[in-house]
């Protein structure tokens, strides 16, 4: 076992991570922890932009992306922090630039923007064009220009180590600390790939920028790393999870595959047709039809294959049509996207529509954060010394539901004030003590795993997983599809006591590590369905059957979901404000996972009815 | 026989499945802390071989997923996006520098075993897995970053849509490895630079808002740096992004004589 100290340490290297790393590695000694390359991060995946009022080809300005934000999250959004995200997309953007990010250029030569779901002029009158990208390969430019100042920096990296534990002074997930009580996060425990060797962090300050966790569903655009780690890490530590429930599912993943193909499509002009070769988003959103934020989108779609419109020999999926649009535009926006097609599909866009349908796409939920990044205990105190950003927190800008291009925004805004709080924090805090033994849960866990002879398969129970989130706790839901999920994974985490694995190497073990990605995976997927459950109404992302409305009297707040142990009350879990709506708690095997509310911060604008 | 084309299945709109077979490089190197090996262990590199049923669909790293999901949980190898964006997967498929996650097995010919082995020039840490520190080390040496003088604008740095697309093809590239791992030169000579460290300086030199430009091709003009290419065009082969790679080495190379970019 090695030991390191450093003021603050970062947990994963994609946009967020490496926004913060930037901030915080010029003012204290920082490390840099991922359990991938830094440019192997599925930020690179992001293809069309990132939205910022900058008004380089028409008139805009923050405020209207604000409302945009806000309303396309269906009110659920925190309008503090969509305020502070929309004003400070416009430096974001010119920060990339300045360090050498290749925007598509005006013919004035300025940085061109277009058009994108939910963005509108003045508050829905029309689609704005307010999306800053390069080609459709946005978030590609993004990680290599943040990587190439990180290597200009000389940031510390440490490449393929895997964080297995959160290090705290007090262990929330007793559930005995009492209210008030200060906690105090003191570095973490982390796996090396290449040697098995366990290295244990000590920091001043942490940043968890670890992503999403799209591998919970089988069809997904997501990386197969995307396996929530940090989001489960903070979770076993008895740090709530907010708003877990709203997962978004983007409109147009390659139908079968789940790869993405970006809203980009659409923004430069692309079609969605049913069977019939109808435009059918006209009827979903008369005022900008294909334009419409991605949970109206993908519901529609979801719609149209039910009602037996969809296209293809089995009608389960509809078609991306590009065919009206000159080739030539089609090289210059979208050259990446239409490749994937003629790759995977074998279809040539020039000339054929595309298959599509929904894919899980991104968690809207996350670790609960302020504006500055710092993480809470529950509605109201911050844990010292702990940070989130990106999508594995939720600070929320997004609300219910994301726009498009909010997520490569929130990254570089939330990023670098994560970034810069933790390293003024560690600027003047002391270093907190470890726990006594560290590593030695983390150690016990892994060999537990490693050394088990013969047990259950960590494919089979992750396919089992995946299998029941895809039917039952996708774009549509009820209560007896999310009450199926919620068997399901509680016998899945039986079988998962009994996983083994083939490896039983130290070097470059990643069936191991896969059995450890798995238990997270699990983590998340029980916040998600007990989140889904008890909101008994429908609002962005999440749409219940049985609850087709908007509920604003029992449901405008976060979900917050703590894992307790059974004997406890979850006494911490009672938030001022919360009312009888979230008060639940479900019994898993030798845990609870009890909810609480967080209110809403609502500054300027009041919930109306979501209308496109 | 070791692959057949099954008959499509009978049922409409079912995708054709078919069986492959494939013939994988492992590697494990000596581990004495490893009860499970014995004395006898010795990392001797073998080949070995596993089928699998897939779907016209199916790329190689699903294969490989099969295997290690359902066969054989050691077999080791990268991957993240799988769909050609993260540059994990490298490696040598059928004797070709390829990304596993574009490779579809369809367009591999099925009669044969389908021959997988770890991209060539970097030391093999387990089966598929190379140590990438050499060529990470290659590519930070030309200072791969925005280098400018003098004070910020305030606004954006202005640059024409032409400008912009004089290196449009170099910003592409994802470090998969893949262009410099086929490079007969950099087989033999390990410390030359390598296409894909040549590719990120050319897209810094002929980006119009960089300054840097006579710093990196001083030092591309090294023994080890672009005069070692024999134009082999491997690396244009190899790249799975589409850059012509040999002709971004060939601008650099122009560059350096007349100074101008």
């Amino acid at each position: 076992m090695q030991t390191h100290q450093y003021d603050v340490v970062i947990v994963g290297a994609g946009g967020a991570g490496m926004r913060a790393a930037l901030e915080s590695s010029t003012r204290v000694r920082t490390a840099v922890i991922s359990k991938l390359y830094p440019t192997r991060s599925h930020t690179g995946a992001a293809q069309g932009g990132m939205c910022a009022a900058l008004a380089n080809v028409e008139e805009d300005n923050w405020e209207w992306h604000t409302f945009d934000t806000v309303k396309g999250g269906d009110y659920l959004v925190d309008q503090d922090a969509a305020e502070v995200m929309a004003k400070e997309a416009i430096d974001a953007v010119l920060d990339l630039e300045k360090m050498g990010l290749p925007f598509n250029r005006t013919p004035e030569g300025r940085i061109d923007q277009r058009r994108f779901g939910g963005h509108t002029r003045n508050h829905g009158e029309a689609a704005v064009r307010r999306s800053c990208y390069a080609a459709d390969r946005t978030g590609h430019m993004i990680l290599q220009t943040l990587y190439q100042q990180c290597v200009k920096n000389d940031v510390e990296f440490f490449n393929e180590f895997y964080v297995l534990d959160l290090l705290v002074d007090h262990d929330l997930a007793t559930g005995d600390v009492p209210e008030g009580e200060e906690v105090n996060a003191s570095g973490v425990v982390a796996y090396e790939l290449a040697t098995g060797e366990i290295h244990v962090f000590q920091a001043k300050a942490v940043v968890f920028a670890t992503g999403g966790a799209g591998k919970i569903y089988k069809t997904t655009s997501n990386a197969h790393t995307l396996t929530g780690d940090g989001m489960a890490l903070a979770y076993r530590r008895g740090i709530p999870l907010e708003d877990m429930e709203f997962f978004q599912f983007h409109p147009t993943g390659l139908a079968g595959l789940g790869i993405l193909l970006s809203e980009a499509a659409r923004g430069e002009g692309g079609i969605l047709r049913n069977a019939d070769g109808e435009r059918f988003m006209e009827r979903y959103a008369p005022t900008i039809k294909d334009l419409a934020p991605r949970d109206i989108v993908a519901r529609s779609m979801a719609n149209e294959v039910r009602e037996g419109r969809g296209a293809g020999p089995n009608k389960d999926y509809v078609l991306l049509d590009l065919t009206h649009l000159e080739p030539a535009h089609i090289d210059a926006k979208l050259p990446d996207i239409t490749e994937f097609a003629r790759t995977y599909l074998g279809i040539e866009p020039y000339t054929e529509p595309v298959p599509v349908y929904p894919t899980a796409h991104y968690a809207m939920g996350g670790i609960p954060t302020n504006i500055d990044g710092e993480v809470l205990r529950n509605a109201t105190d911050v844990i010292k010394g702990l940070y989130a950003a990106g999508e594995v927190a939720c600070v929320s800008v997004h609300g219910s539901n994301r726009l498009g291009t909010n997520s490569l925004l929130d990254i570089n805004v939330f990023g670098k004030r994560a970034g810069r709080s933790a390293a003024a924090y560690a600027a003047a805090a002391p270093f907190v003590e470890l726990p006594q033994d560290p590593a030695v849960s983390v150690e016990a866990d892994l060999e537990r795993i490693r050394t088990r002879a013969d047990g259950e398969r960590v494919a089979d129970i992750r396919r089992d997983l995946q299998e029941t989130m895809d039917a039952n706790a996708q774009v549509f839901r009820t209560s007896e599809s999310l009450t199926q999920a919620l068997a399901d994974i509680k016998a899945l985490r039986t079988r998962f006591e009994a996983v083994s694995v083939q490896d039983k190497t130290r070097t470059f073990n990643t069936d191991l590590l896969e059995a450890v990605e798995l238990g997270f995976l699990l983590d998340i997927a029980e916040t998600v369905v007990v989140g889904a459950l008890n909101r008994e109404e429908s609002r962005g992302g999440h749409f219940r059957e049985d609850f087709p409305d908007r509920d604003d009297a029992r449901f405008m707040q976060h979900t917050m979901a703590y894992r307790r142990p059974l004997a406890a009350s979850g006494a911490d879990a009672a938030v001022p404000g919360s009312d009888a709506a979230f008060r639940r708690a479900e019994t898993f095997d030798g845990y609870q996972v009890v909810l609480g509310a967080k209110p809403v911060t609502v500054t300027r604008y009041q919930p109306m009815e979501r209308k496109y | 026989m070791t692959a057949t084309v099954e008959a499509p299945a009978p049922e409409v709109g079912a995708v054709p499945s078919f069986q492959v077979t494939l013939k994988i490089r492992r590697f494990l190197p000596a581990d004495e802390d490893m009860p499970t090996f014995g004395e006898a262990f010795v990392a001797e590199p073998r080949w070995d071989e596993f089928t699998v049923d897939v779907h016209g669909t199916d790329r190689v790293l699903d294969a490989l997923h099969k295997i290690k999901w359902e066969q054989d949980g050691s077999l080791t190898f990268r991957r993240s996006c799988a769909h050609g964006i993260c540059g994990s997967d490298a490696m040598r498929i059928n004797g070709r520098n390829r990304l596993a996650c574009k490779t579809l097995l369809k367009d591999l010919d099925p009669g044969k075993p389908i021959v997988v082995e770890p991209i060539k020039g970097l030391p093999v840490v387990k089966d598929l897995v190379v140590d990438m520190e050499p060529f990470f080390a290659s590519y930070r040496e030309i200072m791969p970053f925005l280098i400018t003088t003098g004070t910020e604008p305030t606004k954006e740095r202005l640059q024409s849509a032409e400008q912009r697309e004089r290196f449009d093809d170099t910003t592409k590239c994802i470090l998969c490895a893949a262009c410099t791992s086929s490079c007969p030169v950099f087989w033999t000579d390990g410390q030359y630079f390598g296409p894909a460290a040549i590719v990120n300086a050319h897209r810094f030199i002929f980006d119009s808002r960089d300054e840097g430009g006579t710093q990196r091709l001083e030092i591309l003009n090294d023994k080890e740096g672009v005069w070692r290419c024999r134009t082999t065009f491997n690396c244009t082969e190899a790249c799975p992004r589409g850059i012509e790679v040999t002709k971004a080495i060939q601008e650099v190379k122009r560059a350096m004589i007349t100074r101008a970019f």
